[in-house]
């Protein structure tokens, strides 16, 4: 009986020891915060992307006296490719990857045309559905079926106010779309932890990284995606470029 | 003479045949013994069981719906509509909100009426328990059913009586928020988004046509149709309405609407006598449609 008790001892003592390590590394240290930041290139032609014919809504045709584009593939001036997601795929510690950006992402109907065209978002992120066209948009997001997240389809006449809703689960990437004008596309990339998407420069930025290695990956709706291993040390960010090859 | 090995090897062989078959006798039945096979459903004072389904469904929907359910049954070829996959919990006719799952109720009176336009017939014949037990194996298949409550249910005022305010309210509504751009304005289903329309399995699908169908997809009534635009048909391009129009609102667009199908009823009276024409989407919002 007496060795019973020594082991219920032993045992109390390392469960003890144990969520005291536990509770040491959720702990994260704000000061010691990283960023990961880089370029995506885009390498070779570009390709063409179509003008949009919005004849058959009078109301979106006239917000476009040159008309708008398709935006498959969006670069700038100098290579860079626009529109990339880049995120944590493997390696973040759960205290970070359940950090919930309070500030929420915006997703506007403006010109008969998504902004953004691609958002990133963290699961359970705010996203906050604006209609800024003089016309009548349904919001139709179709996430993976029989996947974690569930898709709906909402009216946004002219004039309503914005809505909110998030996301329950990761996905790369939600498509969206509008039935009434079926050139409107997007993507909401939803994701754990830090997310830069990339501007037509190609630059992006993660922020509150924590130090570690970690998996990047990049996604493109075009190109697909790339990885890269990276290390964020404290007070040192960390960088990562990217490029993808026009086919 | 058998030697050691081809005892051996004999051994072996029917241990690989056995395990080979309890493999396939489990993929097999894990599905039945699956938790889910304990899925009730409530309706009113009913409760239907999903063990008692199972042979009703064997009997009636496995032809078109699919031994798992998933709309792959061996009629599936030939129709069109597709059959329902039930395993993804997505809901055509439904009391709640976009994006939930629809209430026992909105299976249970789905399977009775059929759905128009579909080879979904009417199942009005069988009884209501057999009713209730099919629904409870119906929902088995998804396993969202086990795992989420179904939306809200829309709550439906009465219906006021139809007037002639009404109906041209009801024009308004149907020019705001713009039914017309697929239903077009007089509800031929020929408005201008009306030839790209796809559902959620990128098929192309048409939108409803007023001016020629009497009956909807999910039901024939008012209260049927006021539904249908509040909450949407999820899996389709036809959208929520819910948080765009008021409930006193909706039941003039119902009026309207019902002055566009070719029945006679007291809202198609009401719009012959006041010349009502159909809206003309270029005129500035103030212009009225009457002569």
């Amino acid at each position: 009986m007496k060795s019973l008790y020594k082991s219920a001892a032993i045992l109390a003592v390392l469960v003890v020891v144990a969520l005291g390590l536990l509770s040491t590394g959720v702990h994260v240290n704000a000061a010691a915060e990283g960023k990961v930041s880089g370029t995506i290139k885009l390498e070779g032609t570009a390709p063409h992307m179509r003008p949009i014919d919005m004849s058959k809504d009078p109301t979106c045709a006239k917000q476009h006296p040159t008309p708008a584009r398709l935006e498959n593939v969006v670069t700038g001036p100098s290579g860079g490719l626009a529109n990339v997601v880049v995120y944590i795929s493997q390696g973040l510690p759960a205290s970070a990857a359940a950090i919930v950006p309070s500030k929420p992402i915006v997703w506007d109907q403006k010109g008969c045309m998504y902004q953004p065209h691609v958002a990133g978002m963290d699961v359970g992120q705010q996203l906050q559905v604006v209609n800024s066209d003089p016309t009548t948009h349904n919001i139709h997001p179709l996430p993976q079926m029989g996947g974690g997240n569930i898709g709906w389809n909402k009216s946004q006449p002219q004039g309503s106010p914005p809505f909110n809703t998030s996301w329950k689960s990761e996905e790369v990437a939600i498509p969206v779309k509008c039935n009434i004008h079926p050139w409107m596309h997007g993507y909401m990339v939803v994701v754990k932890g830090p997310y830069g998407v990339s501007d037509t420069s190609g630059s992006f930025t993660l922020d509150n990284v924590p130090p570690g290695t970690y998996t990047l990956t990049a996604w493109h709706e075009t190109y697909g995606t790339q990885t890269q291993k990276v290390t964020v040390a404290a007070g040192k960010p960390a960088t990562a470029s990217f490029t993808f090859k026009a086919k | 003479m058998r030697t050691r090995s081809t005892t051996w090897s004999l051994l072996l062989a029917v241990a690989v045949v056995l395990a080979f078959s309890a493999a396939c006798w489990a993929q097999v039945t894990q599905y039945d013994e699956d938790q889910r096979m304990n899925m009730e459903s409530h309706i009113g004072k009913l409760t239907g069981h999903a063990k008692d389904g199972a042979p009703l469904y064997k009997r009636f929907c496995i032809g078109c719906h699919g031994p798992i359910g998933d709309g792959e049954g061996e009629n599936a070829q030939w129709i069109d509509p597709k059959p329902r996959n039930f395993t993804l919990g997505i809901f055509k006719c439904r009391s709640t909100p976009t994006g939930t799952l629809p209430t026992d109720e909105d299976l249970y009176n789905t399977i009775g009426r059929g759905l128009v336009s579909s080879n979904m017939p009417r199942w009005f014949p069988l009884t209501d328990q057999d009713r209730a037990d099919l629904i409870a194996y119906v929902k088995h298949f998804s396993p969202r059913f086990a795992k989420e409550k179904p939306g809200a249910a829309l709550e439906i005022p009465p219906e006021p009586p139809v007037t002639a305010e009404r109906v041209q309210a009801g024009q308004q509504v149907f020019k705001r928020v713009e039914c017309w751009k697929c239903h077009g304005v007089e509800g031929r289903a020929n408005g201008p988004s009306s030839d790209t329309l796809t559902d959620d399995f990128n098929r192309p699908i048409k939108p409803f046509n007023f001016h020629d169908e009497t009956r909807f997809k999910c039901g024939e009534t008012d209260r049927d149709l006021y539904r249908i635009f509040m909450t949407g048909l999820d899996g389709t391009p036809m959208p929520s309405f819910g948080d765009n129009i008021k409930p006193d609102e909706a039941w003039d667009l119902v009026m309207y609407l019902r002055s566009l199908q070719p029945m006679n009823t007291p809202e198609k009276a009401i719009a012959k006598k006041l010349g009502l024409k159909p809206i003309n989407p270029n005129a500035p919002a103030a212009q009225s449609e009457t002569k």
